[in-house]
């Protein structure tokens, strides 16, 4: 019972630790695995955390992480990624080590925004807010600097999983109805995404967004 | 009067007055012995070497003992010079005296007719150079302080364009002497600010005052401007990698191992003596300032081809990591932590002295090769450890020590530092606990670099084969050289093998600067270095050192004893290509190529490339300084076209002078008429 | 320094010279189970040294003393830095002569030697292989420093038996920034030691080589010295792993009972490391050499933010 403290933090250290390998990551496939490895630890620590706290909304939560983070969606990318055949990815357009001592300073940066707030906090997880923050800037970070969609969509995801893990830790989950119209806006949103994804392939013959810059007035 | 008469009452300021005296007998003997080389070479040299041993031997004494002043009757009247002996400026001048000392006895050996300026000028402008230095610690108002600065700048000036008849020595001894004064000018209101009014520049009267923060701050943002021109901060550092290798090489031995100590002396001395608090923000600025100074000097010193100028910049990555030591004690004494700030300050000011011996010793090696075989580019040489192996080995002893590996003296003052980074998870502000820690990174990131550098510096130019044939006939150093280079590795051996002893020197200097020590505790572990408790870090380089050379024998002799140690001699292994030759070793551009990669966005780099229709291909790689463009070139320009309208003012024709002056009589009389 | 502590650190440095070619050689095993080779004897490292000390040392015409010596040098490092480390006990006298960042030091000593003496012979593969081993050095060594202060913040202290022994009577707690540490140190390890995906201990093709090169100019005596300390040197960086992330079964001092029962608890711990490292590298293909500095830059900002981790979480 008092490791339960302990593991969660370790979880949270766990997901802080696979948004730094997303964005070191070059091959796409396994871009997708991380991305379902970090949903899983999610959907871990929502259970401890209603364990401890005996809140069922938090059970509800985890499994709905589960079915749509951590089987649905890497499904759909998957399939996607095969119909498009996307297998490698291009360089980052800044180069890795650059990007980690960003991530650096945006993991500082959290860290002592988060630090007076968690010790108001009164979920014992309220120490992960910090690392729920740097999740969330990572992953946009990562959004920002890649240059083909597939990763971008990813890394949209997995900043939602930083924000449903914050929520998670700082306040014991956000209301039921917020949890299920998020749910249902990124699903709905993976999909116009695949259509999107599509689109630009038959326009370009390509995946790389900088294409998109041809659609300018010039 | 009468105690001036009698040596054995001389107090400790007496005997460095008479040493510094003597000095300048020294320089003045010079002047009547111009071309003289022999006399100048072995007499005044060694002389001076032998009153540097004095000086070391004096300030060795007073750490220990109270301060003492004295006032000169020089200068003007209504302003004699003040001079003061306490803990710090003896440090200092002990620092000053053992490095010069085995610089003197190289230069002994080194200096050589024809090369410019007589032997018996470069004497003189050499003992007024030390005398400056050591006046420049002693000095306790600002105005003899200021004199002697430019005293010394002056004199260094001269000697580093020695060689005068080379336009790039003059044009690199011009930019030392005008950075040098932009910081003078730095330094003076800095002391202006100081005085706060009264009219009194003596240093006692500055330390009666009570600061203002903002004008505490802005004295020490002034003073760090002026030093940290002297000292070679980023984005002020410009001068150093011109001076110090145009300079012949026992003058950049001087250069880079104590002249640049005076400006952490001066930085020292304005922040915990002549201000009496210290802000916490000044601590971030030195540490940042610190911290890009080291990184960018040794990124630059990876990708040279010139050893000296690889040395220049090593010298400015130590000079970083000097600040950043003092900015971490500076923002410990600024929240009251004095056992920390003693730690940090300890482990600045144990820098100070190996940076003084092992930097020395490496531009002395240097200077023996240059001398031996004439060349200072490292694509031109190599395999010297055959040809003059005195020099090898004693400089590996610098690049080892500079590389910071125990058991000499670079690691102990690390090691130091980065016990001193531990201890920050005390701080009180959050942000700043959680930056200490990768700003230890970077410290460490850029010691592992130094190592690196040093492999480059001392592998190919002592090791492998020689890259032109002419260095065959290069010849090993003279006993002069040798004797010089011998104390210095001495210093160095010492300063890594005894550093309970050596920290029991520093203690009396941290405790007037900070009001704590770690005296108490490092005398109490005997052999080994604790700074704090034994079970929290110890370090015994003795033993260090002894295990390492017991496993080393053990293995010889049993190896020896069980099998046998026989050897055969034969051609290298060339996987099966018969014609290698020495051209086929890693380049200098080559060894440091991996670190222009790494840190590209550091260098200005031009390239040539060739094209696969060149007959004759070339490759050409160009380093350049971001700052020189960035920072002194606008400037420049923008002084240029200023001077430019400045100058319409003169259209040659009298009637316009006239003019001039008539409508300035105009406005004299309408400004006193009202 | 009692009779109980001297015999603890003479165990130590025996346990280390005779284990290391030993675990050399169960990697290799492993390694050849996990590709479907069959696997060269276990003792074969010992056969490989007895050998390399009969033969004659062949040297270059133009190798210089520093090329000689170099090879005791390192080895002299290697021993102390198996003496220092707690493998079987904390009862180390000799540890208080070196603590973390000395020990560090130790390792950057050793490879600014074995660089410098690859360099004195002066042909293209020495400098190739000075370079590259520098080159892996500059950023494993921060990162392997920032791995032991991560270790240092929990337990309050560079010494590594204080570590060791903070550690290890914690309570079964599990310390996030411990984990970030852990692994950071197992990627510096592979890169030190020399091992896929860094570098292939196996290559004959001298322009994929870092450690090889290096050694390319020694034979006989001094070949064997070499590989001896590089055995020692995988040995001394599995037990610091073990002592920092599984510290159960080091005696304290003053327990000789518990001193007998470390030996088998760590030949069982070194056994399971050796198989973890040699699925590693079955897992994983070498790297380019310019991809190197990135995953070392990720050890090393991985075991930062160990450090920050740690700050926020306060543990």
């Amino acid at each position: 019972m008092k490791y339960i403290p302990q593991l969660i933090n370790l979880l949270a250290a766990g997901i802080l630790l696979l948004s730094f390998a997303m964005i070191s990551q070059r091959r796409i496939a396994s871009l997708i695995n991380i991305f379902a490895l970090q949903g899983a630890a999610l959907v871990a620590a929502s259970v401890l955390l209603g364990y401890t706290s005996s809140n069922a909304d938090l059970y509800v939560s985890a499994g709905l992480t589960l079915v749509l983070k951590v089987l649905l969606i890497p499904w759909l990318l998957y399939r996607v990624i095969h119909r498009l055949n996307v297998r490698w990815d291009v360089e980052p357009l800044i180069n890795v080590p650059t990007l980690m001592i960003v991530g650096i300073g945006l993991v500082i940066f959290s860290f002592s925004l988060a630090l007076p707030i968690s010790r108001l906090s009164a979920s014992i997880a309220g120490g992960s807010l910090g690392i729920a923050l740097a999740c969330v800037l990572l992953s946009f970070m990562m959004m920002i600097t890649r240059s083909r969609a597939v990763p971008q969509v990813i890394g949209f995801l997995s900043m939602e999983n930083g924000l449903i893990f914050a929520a998670t830790a700082a306040t014991g989950g956000m209301p039921m109805i917020v949890e299920f119209g998020i749910a249902l806006d990124v699903l709905v949103g993976i999909l116009i995404l695949g259509v999107f994804m599509f689109q630009i392939r038959e326009q370009f013959d390509s995946l790389d967004i900088h294409h998109l810059e041809k659609l300018k007035e010039d | 009067m009468s105690a001036l008469t009698n040596p054995s009452q001389w107090a400790h300021l007496d005997w460095l007055l008479a040493a510094v005296a003597a000095w300048l007998l020294v320089g003045t003997s010079g002047l009547f012995a111009l071309r003289r080389l022999a006399f100048v070479a072995r007499v005044l040299f060694p002389a001076g070497g032998a009153i540097a041993l004095v000086v070391f031997g004096v300030a060795l004494s007073a750490v220990f003992a109270p301060p003492e002043v004295a006032t000169l009757p020089l200068g003007l009247p209504g302003l004699p010079f003040h001079l003061r002996l306490d803990g710090l400026s003896a440090f200092f001048l002990m620092v000053i005296a053992g490095a010069s000392a085995g610089v003197s006895a190289f230069a002994a050996g080194y200096f050589r007719k024809g090369e410019g300026t007589p032997p018996g000028l470069l004497c003189m402008e050499y003992h007024v150079f030390l005398a400056s230095m050591a006046l420049v610690v002693l000095a306790d108002d600002a105005y003899a302080f200021m004199v002697m600065w430019e005293t010394m700048a002056l004199s260094s000036f001269f000697l580093v364009i020695a060689n005068h008849r080379i336009p790039e020595i003059r044009r690199a001894g011009y930019l030392y002497l005008l950075i040098a004064h932009i910081g003078a000018i730095g330094i003076l209101l800095a002391f202006g600010v100081l005085q706060a009014n009264t009219g009194d520049y003596t240093f006692a009267n500055m330390r009666a005052q009570a600061h203002t923060p903002f004008w505490a701050s802005v004295a020490f943002l002034l003073a760090l401007f002026g030093f940290g021109a002297k000292a070679g901060l980023v984005p002020l550092h410009v001068w150093l990698p011109e001076a110090h290798p145009a300079a012949p090489s026992p003058v950049s031995a001087l250069m880079s191992g104590v002249m640049l100590k005076t400006a952490v002396y001066g930085v020292l001395r304005v922040s915990f003596d002549l201000l009496h608090f210290q802000v916490w923000w000044w601590g971030v600025v030195l540490l940042a300032l610190g911290l890009v100074t080291a990184l960018f000097g040794v990124v630059f010193s990876a990708a040279q081809v010139d050893m000296k100028r690889l040395l220049a910049y090593s010298s400015i990555e130590n000079i970083g990591l000097l600040f950043a030591g003092i900015g971490l004690a500076v923002l410990f004494s600024a929240y009251g932590m004095k056992p920390m700030a003693a730690l940090a300050l300890t482990a600045a000011l144990y820098h100070v002295a190996s940076h003084a011996f092992f930097k020395s010793l490496l531009f002395l090696g240097t200077g023996a090769v240059l001398h031996a075989t004439g060349e200072r580019s490292l694509g031109k040489l190599g395999g010297l450890i055959r040809y003059m192996p005195w020099v090898t080995w004693l400089t590996l002893f610098g690049a080892l020590a500079c590389a910071g590996l125990p058991p000499l003296g670079g690691f102990v003052s690390e090691w130091l530092l980065l016990q001193s980074f531990l201890f920050t998870p005390g701080l009180p502000s959050s942000f700043l606990n959680m930056l200490i820690p990768v700003v230890a990174a970077l410290i460490a990131l850029v010691a592992a670099l130094s190592g690196y550098v040093m492999v480059k510096f001392f592998g190919v130019v002592f090791l492998g084969q020689p890259r032109e044939e002419a260095l065959a006939h290069a010849h090993d150093a003279g006993a002069w050289e040798r004797l010089g280079m011998l104390w210095l590795v001495a210093g160095c051996v010492l300063l890594g093998l005894l550093p309970t002893q050596f920290i029991a020197v520093i203690d009396p200097v941290t405790r007037h600067l900070v009001g704590a020590g770690l005296g108490d505790t490092v005398a109490a572990a005997g052999w080994l270095l604790v700074p704090v408790a034994i079970e929290r870090a110890s370090y015994g380089p003795v033993i260090f050192l002894l295990g390492v050379a017991a496993g080393s024998a053990i293995a010889y002799l049993l190896v020896r004893a069980l099998y046998h140690g026989r050897s055969r001699r034969s051609p290298a292994w060339d996987c099966g290509f018969p014609w290698q030759t020495a051209r086929m070793q890693d380049t200098a551009e080559g060894f440091g190529q991996p670190i222009r990669q790494i840190f590209e966005p550091f260098f200005r780099m031009e390239r040539e490339l060739p094209l696969p229709s060149d007959s004759h291909p070339r490759y050409r790689v160009t380093i350049g300084d971001h700052f020189w463009h960035w920072i002194y070139l606008p400037i420049a320009a923008g002084v240029e076209r200023l001077s430019k309208w400045i100058g319409l003012l003169q259209q040659g024709r009298i009637a316009v002078y006239l003019l001039y002056s008539f409508l300035t009589l105009v406005a004299v009389l309408l400004v006193v008429m009202r | 320094m009692s009779w109980l502590g001297f015999l603890s650190q003479l165990l130590a440095i025996v346990a280390a010279l005779l284990l290391a070619p030993l675990m050399t050689g169960w990697v290799n095993q492993c390694r050849a189970w996990l590709q479907n080779k069959s696997a060269p004897p276990l003792l074969q490292p010992y056969r490989v040294l007895h050998k390399l000390f009969h033969k004659d040392s062949v040297l270059a015409d133009n190798a210089s003393q520093l090329f000689r010596a170099a090879p005791y040098i390192v080895f002299g490092c290697m021993v102390l830095a198996s003496a220092i480390v707690p493998t079987l006990s904390t009862d180390l006298p000799l540890s208080p002569a070196a603590d973390a960042i000395a020990l560090v030091g130790l390792f950057a000593l050793a490879r600014v030697f074995i660089s410098l003496a690859a360099m004195d012979v002066g042909t293209a593969f020495g400098s190739l292989g000075a370079r590259r081993e520098m080159f892996v050095g500059f950023l494993a060594e921060p990162a392997l420093l920032m791995v032991f202060f991560c270790a240092s913040l929990i337990s309050k202290s560079t010494s590594l038996t204080t570590i060791v022994g903070t550690l290890a009577h914690r309570e079964l707690a599990i310390y996030p920034s411990l984990a970030f540490a852990g692994v950071a140190f197992t990627m510096i390890s592979l890169a030190e030691n020399a091992r896929i995906p860094v570098d292939n201990p196996a290559t004959h093709l001298e322009l994929t080589m870092i450690h090889e090169a290096l050694i390319l100019e020694y034979s006989g005596r001094h070949l064997a010295l070499l590989e001896w300390a590089a055995s020692l040197k995988l040995f001394a960086y599995s037990c610091i792993g073990l002592a920092l992330f599984f510290p159960w079964g080091i005696a304290e001092a003053g327990a000789p009972i518990a001193l007998l029962l470390a030996m088998p608890a760590l030949v069982f711990k070194l056994a399971v490391g050796g198989a973890a490292l040699a699925f590693l590298e079955t897992i994983s293909a070498k790297m380019r050499i310019f991809r190197v500095p990135e995953f070392l830059a990720t050890a090393f900002m991985l075991a930062v933010i160990g450090l920050l981790v740690s700050i926020l979480l306060g543990a």
